[in-house]
């Protein structure tokens, strides 16, 4: 064990295992936390805490994390490369784990220039995978990047991200062998839409036997409406939304959109069950926390095995 | 070569609004060769700003000059005998050359005319690009010769990441991912499976991060 984190144990276990993700506030509204938390609570094994998503300044992910704790839930600490050098990345490692986290995400992040500051300066001391390599030496190795050793080492589950719809494809399955080489222990994809070239990729992991090094979590995210869908398809970059998915929910009565939506995830979520390869799902119901449970329970996944 | 872009107008005369005695000061540098400091441009500014002046019923003495370089002191020298004379100095050189100008002549009031921009080279005639960021220790060879510090708009050295998409970067359209270059490139090498290995963390003190650098060479100093 890495860290002992129910998410490991649970997929160490062999369970088809659930995590979920919160957006802390824009404000230090520890409350508004609590609420997206309890729809959470006890459905997923683990709560991606996002960290300044799309570069728009929100409540630290490590703070977050810690009010997750306190509620009874277990948080997947998100870092990104963008905002901190090693010093900092390192420190708040430290400080994170000192405060029981004990998954942590390693990404490179959004670039400020859509988030809320575009004026900002950027860091980009290490990229994802030299924050993961970087991270892995400090579990594994007790020290620092520098050698030094560590007055107590950190015990976390590594995980990163992988968005098999970004280019060039054929690189994909490469970059995340690099990723488990520098240390993932997990991957959570970008929410999946085109199952077909998802299915490609997947196939392509378990022919290099990636899936028996690392545990694979498919990213799936509910359409809300035919507005978000189409906002996705064009403006969020490397997301790739097949027009059946638009068409079906065109199909239907605008107040029915956002149940077909969850239909569709759950029709997803059964699809990507029976794919080898695929250890769990990762259901990022963004804005949408309170709509989790009818998915995950929808695609049979309620109540959560205890491990 | 250094590039740089030009200030805007309303810029520049806003810095010499007070000030009646001018001299628009090019180089025959890097800005020559991108067309936005050299002796043409400098006949330019001068007009453009001698007419603004005018119409405002400002002093419109506006003179031109251009030396060899601004960031050699020796070429710097020939204005010995003219600055003082001057209310106002706007180098159109790289930052280099208002920084030179202003340290030999402190009492002398000494302007930038551009923004400098960045280290490139011309894509096509009028269209210029960034490729490096003299991050001290060159690394390109790696990378199938294409810099990622300088043209990935996160430095990423184990690119790409996953905005990439349809070979541009997720910035914009207008910007391409150098990554999507870099793979496509060492495949056309036969070399792809170097990019397999995780590149270790950048030593940057070499770069700007260890503090503005300096180069002597003793053979050469006198
Ligand atoms: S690796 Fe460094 S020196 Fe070489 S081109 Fe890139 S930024 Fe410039
Ligand atoms: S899209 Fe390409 S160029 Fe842009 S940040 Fe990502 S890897 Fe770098």
């Amino acid at each position: 064990m890495k860290s002992g984190s129910n998410l490991e144990k649970m997929l160490s276990a062999g369970h088809f295992a659930v995590t979920g993700e919160l957006g802390p506030p824009r404000g230090n509204n520890a409350e508004e936390v609590r609420h997206k938390a309890k729809h959470l609570k006890g459905i997923v094994e683990s709560v991606n805490i996002t960290d300044n998503q799309t570069a728009v300044v929100r409540m630290a992910s490590w703070a977050a994390c810690k009010i997750l704790i306190d509620e009874g839930l277990e948080p997947n600490l998100q870092m990104v490369a963008r905002d901190r050098n090693r010093i900092a990345l390192q420190s708040d490692l430290l400080g994170a784990t000192a405060l029981g986290i004990k998954n942590v995400l390693c990404l490179s992040g959004d670039h400020q220039r859509f988030g809320d500051h575009p004026e900002g300066k950027n860091v980009y001391d290490l990229d994802s995978l030299q924050l993961l390599d970087t991270f892995r030496k400090m579990r594994d190795e007790k020290t620092f990047l520098n050698g030094k050793e560590l007055d107590g080492a950190p015990e976390i589950f590594l995980g990163a991200a992988e968005n098999p719809f970004a280019d060039p494809f054929d690189f994909r399955p490469i970059r995340m062998a690099k990723k488990i080489a520098a240390g993932a222990n997990f991957i959570q994809t970008q929410c999946i839409y085109n199952m077909p070239k998802f299915r490609e990729f997947v196939k392509r992991i378990v022919d290099m036997g990636l899936h028996e090094k690392c545990y694979l979590l498919a990213g799936v995210t509910p359409l809300k409406s035919v507005g978000m869908a189409n906002y996705m398809a064009k403006f969020v970059p490397g997301m790739d939304v097949p027009d059946t998915f638009i068409k079906r929910l065109k199909g239907v009565d605008k107040k029915e959109q956002a149940a077909e939506g969850i239909k569709i995830a759950i029709e997803q979520i059964h699809e990507l069950k029976e794919m080898k390869g695929v250890a769990g799902v990762h259901v990022m119901a963004i804005e949408w926390e309170h709509r989790a449970k009818e998915i995950i329970e929808g695609a049979g996944l309620l109540p959560r095995p205890q491990v | 070569m250094i590039v740089g872009d030009s200030k805007p107008l309303e810029e520049i005369l806003e810095m010499i609004k007070d000030r009646p005695k001018v001299l628009v000061l090019g180089c025959r540098g890097c800005v020559t060769v991108c067309n936005v400091g050299g002796e043409k441009e400098v006949g330019i500014l001068a007009t453009t700003l001698r007419i603004a002046r005018k119409k405002a019923g400002l002093p419109p003495t506006i003179d031109e000059r251009t030396l060899e370089r601004q960031c050699d002191p020796e070429y710097v020298e020939e204005l010995a005998e003219v600055a003082e004379g001057y209310d106002a100095i706007i180098s159109i050189a790289c930052g280099v050359g208002p920084q030179f100008v202003s340290e030999r002549y402190p009492t002398v009031r000494v302007f930038p005319g551009i923004n400098t921009t960045f280290i490139g080279g011309a894509l096509e005639h009028g269209v210029w690009g960034e490729r490096c960021q003299s991050c001290g220790n060159c690394l390109v060879h790696n990378f199938g010769g294409l810099c990622p510090i300088a043209r990935c708009s996160k430095s990423l050295m184990n690119g790409p990441c996953g905005g990439s998409a349809n070979k541009k970067c997720e910035i914009s359209p207008e910007v391409d991912c150098v990554w999507h270059l870099i793979v496509e490139k060492m495949e056309k090498m036969g070399r792809l499976q170097e990019l397999a290995q995780v590149w270790p963390v950048k030593n940057w003190s070499t770069s700007r991060d260890g503090g503005p650098r300096k180069r002597v060479r003793e053979d050469l100093k006198q």
